[in-house]
């Protein structure tokens, strides 16, 4: 029997990042196949591919078995390909028969949708699915997301799909949906729908899948049969990533705490998180995508203020209700998404580089052009950022440099405790380094700095600490010469699959 | 590039033609031009277009609507908008002309509508800032209070009877209207603030990336907040000159002013999306839509083809912004 998707040496390219280098995946009909790999994997990209978002800058897609190009999502769809997504992709204000027939409404002998024919073939499509219980001429806006996915999945059904992708289905669903989503799933398994299962939860692939392929850094790892592996086989598989692009981490004197904090509460990502940050040490804050670790930075610097619990600076108790106040009391964050929240990209190299400190640049209430331009010129000339000139318009430097930019914007402020998020997603292996190097020397001068980071080579590399946050909770602590990355690895993945719930 | 010295400005590296490509590569640059090509071809068909009369009448004409176009830009710059301006110059300036008319000392007259239009401009802001209602939601309803309003109290009415002394607008210093004063002056400090004050700097970083600035310590709400009520003084400013350049007033201000006064800001440059744009460039288009008025009655062209000319600009405009931006990634 040959598979019914087959996916040979496929490649895809962006600017800068190989996201996929050779990749091969298969699915036979009647299959649950599991997609593992850490954030940045490529099984995003992968998916894409498939569902033709994207396509491959080489290498051969075939359906049953004979090559085909799948051009758009349209083209994915006849193929009988159907994806659901994270995010549903449903019409709230449209009924649940609308939107399983959206675009392919039944149609009566004029040419006018068939309304009566439309709820009766939503109606059986559900019941196929043993769902008996959801009216199909509710808003769909009005529903539970268990129940939207569910009509995400008739929607796919209605359109003959033999092929299923799942997102993370059960990221955002209470226990009791995730027991019928399996259910629903083992179903259309038996139907000989051939079901791509992606999640990062370890034990969900052992209970569903038939076979796991594992993606790394964009490379394809290996195929097994689930019921032939363990969970410390595709955690060293996941895991085993290079790490000889890191510039190796300076030795710096660590001092006393400067930021503490204890029992911070802000729902529902921040569920009561304590540690200590000391001068010159650098705290890797490791977690799955959602684990709620950029929220904590978030809270920290007041862009959504906390709840309850402590903020303690030198010992003192701070209450930080902006990030306007964070700066004041000596705290730097550099967000996770250059682009939305770091630069500004219609403006000057000279001008990013100075917002945060215009005030002290200002002599009533007017910006000294000195003062600014000698800013800018240090900046460039101390982080090596390559600009012709402090006037370039910052979206046109590279990813690397741009990054560079909105560091030595924070940088500028002279803060005391640093929070990078994903200091270095996105940028090239040079600008990676030259990062590395920066915070090294940001540390032996004294500086606190916590990094969150998708990426373990660079947590483990660069760390003194390692904290790993698991549902909106710290949940393990590592000394630099203990880390290694499967101890992290598997102590992000949780050891059960309803850890988060939907509330 | 990279290997380029970085302290020398950029026309002296690429000499004369680059010199040329950057000025032609700001709207500033292309509306200045145009604005002489445009004087010198009219000029030649009809030489009295280009008498010193003319050329004042074209400056003076549309100097309440560059006055206007500066707080609207600096609205626009912020990321945000006004429609109620036309409807606001006419409250204003009925304010000023009951007041006048009913003996107030002048000088009141003229300075108590620019503290009522800062005051309109403050409740505008506030619903925009704090109660994160969409700029252009909050100035229609603005827009509609203020017009009917006006109506209604006024009934259509001209105010005429207008105290000697009361015409600014139509008082010279040294031969030269005080309109094209207010027009150059206020054009000239709002750039320089804009352009140097860490406020001004503040109004392109919340148009540019909103988020961004906010996590760079910048307040939104602030910004936001003195944006309109720097707007409303504008207006106000705006209204004054329009009361005072003729014997009465009219309770019907010209309609669509706000359309024409937001034609000024998009023309001259100031991006629509916010973020981009000059108080230099939008005076530049005021003058520019004044001379093409002036210019259409000297070929003999009806003047009704005035709009159409306007909207072929702003299409222009906008489609020259998108060809810049595109080619830039913005």
């Amino acid at each position: 029997m040959s598979p019914i998707l087959q996916l040979e040496n496929i490649t895809k390219n962006f600017p800068g990042v190989k996201a996929l280098d050779n990749v091969r995946f298969e699915v036979y009909a009647g299959e649950v196949h599991a997609l593992l790999g850490e954030n940045g994997a490529g099984k995003s990209t992968l998916i894409k591919i498939i569902s033709g978002v994207y396509r491959p800058d080489s290498g051969t897609i075939m359906v049953d078995g004979t090559p085909v190009q799948i051009n758009n999502p349209r083209e994915a769809q006849a193929r009988g390909i159907a994806t659901i997504y994270q995010e549903l992709l449903l019409y709230p204000e449209l009924t649940v028969a609308e939107n399983i027939f959206m675009g392919h409404a039944p149609r009566t002998r004029f040419g006018a949708i068939d309304w009566a024919e439309m709820s009766r073939r939503a109606k059986d499509i559900l019941a196929s699915l043993n769902i008996h219980d959801l009216d199909v001429r509710r808003k769909v806006g009005t529903l539970t997301v268990g129940n939207r996915q569910r009509v995400e999945i008739a929607k796919a059904l209605s359109q003959n799909a033999r092929i299923l992708i799942m997102d993370e289905p059960t990221a955002a669903l209470t226990e009791a949906d995730v027991v019928r989503l399996f259910d629903i799933v083992r179903l259309l398994r038996s139907r000989g729908v051939g079901v791509i299962y992606i999640s990062h939860r370890l034990e969900e692939v052992f209970e569903l899948a038939d076979r796991v392929t594992v993606l790394r850094d964009g490379q394809y790892v290996d195929t097994r049969l689930v019921a032939e592996t363990t969970r410390d086989d595709l955690i060293s598989m996941m895991v085993g990533r290079t790490i000889d692009n890191l510039f190796p981490k300076l030795p710096a004197e660590i001092g006393a705490p400067v930021l503490e904090v204890r029992d911070l509460v802000r729902q529902p990502m921040t569920r009561g998180v304590s540690f200590t940050l000391r001068a010159g040490e650098i705290v890797g804050l490791a977690g799955l995508v959602g684990s709620g670790r950029s929220e904590v930075a978030q809270v920290i610097f007041g862009i959504w203020p906390a709840e309850s619990g402590q903020v303690l600076l030198d010992g003192k108790p701070v209450h930080i209700k902006s990030p306007e106040q964070a700066m004041k009391l000596g705290i730097a964050y550099v967000p996770e998404d250059r682009g939305t929240q770091g630069l500004i990209r219609k403006m000057r190299v000279r001008e990013n580089i100075s917002l945060a400190v215009l005030r002290q640049l200002s002599a009533y209430g007017f910006i000294s052009p000195r003062k600014e331009l000698n800013l800018a010129s240090d900046s460039i000339q101390q982080f090596n950022i390559r600009a012709y000139s402090p006037e370039q318009i910052a979206n046109k430097l590279s990813g690397g440099n741009q990054q560079k930019v909105v560091v030595s914007k924070w940088l500028a402020s002279r803060p005391r405790v640093l929070i990078m998020d994903e200091p270095t997603r996105g940028i090239d292996v040079g600008a990676k380094a030259e990062i590395h190097r920066l915070m090294s020397e940001l540390a032996q001068r004294g500086l606190a700095i916590l990094m969150i980071s998708s990426e373990l080579p660079e947590i483990v590399g660069m760390s003194d600490r390692v904290l790993v946050m698991r549902g909106g909770r710290i949940v393990a602590e590592y000394q630099r010469e203990e880390a290694t990355q499967e101890q992290i690895v598997a102590a992000m993945m949780s050891e059960t699959f309803v850890t988060v719930n939907g509330s | 590039m990279a290997t380029q010295s970085l302290a020398q400005p950029a026309a002296v590296r690429r000499g004369p033609l680059y010199a040329a490509r950057s000025i032609l590569g700001t709207q500033e640059g292309v509306l200045a031009i145009s604005l002489i090509a445009l004087i010198v071809t009219v000029g030649l068909i009809n030489p009295r277009f280009v008498a010193e009369r003319n050329l004042t009448n074209i400056l003076q004409g549309y100097a309440y609507i560059a006055v206007a176009a500066i707080g609207v830009s600096m609205v626009i710059i912020s990321g945000n908008i006004d429609i109620s301006t036309g409807s606001l110059v006419g409250v204003l300036a009925t304010i000023s002309g009951t007041l006048a008319v009913n003996g107030v000392p002048i000088w009141l007259t003229w300075v108590l509508p620019v503290f009522v239009g800062m005051l309109v401009g403050a409740f505008n802001g506030f619903l925009v800032a704090y109660l994160r209602i969409p700029a252009i939601v909050v100035t229609l309803g603005m827009l509609s209070i203020l017009k009917g309003g006006l109506i209604s109290v006024t009934s259509g009415a001209w105010i005429s009877n207008l105290p000697d002394g009361y015409h600014l607008a139509q008082m010279r210093l040294l031969g030269i209207p005080m309109p094209i004063y207010f027009m150059v002056v206020l054009t000239i400090l709002a750039a320089l603030w804009l352009r140097y004050s860490a406020t001004g700097r503040a109004i392109y970083a919340v148009g540019g990336n909103a988020e961004a600035a906010r996590l760079s310590g910048i307040s939104e709400r602030r910004i936001i907040m003195t944006v309109f009520i720097l707007n409303g003084m504008f207006v106000g400013i705006a209204a004054i000159l329009f009361a005072t350049q003729l014997s009465i007033i009219q309770s019907t201000v010209p309609p669509n002013l706000e359309l024409l006064i937001i034609t000024a800001s998009v023309v001259g440059g100031v991006s629509i999306l916010g973020g981009t744009g000059t108080v230099i460039g939008s005076t530049l288009a005021a003058v520019l839509l004044s001379a093409i008025g002036s210019a259409l009655v000297f070929v003999n062209i009806s003047p009704y083809w005035l709009r159409a000319v306007q909207g072929v600009l702003i299409l222009a405009t906008v489609l020259a912004d998108l060809l810049r931006r595109r080619r830039q990634r913005l």
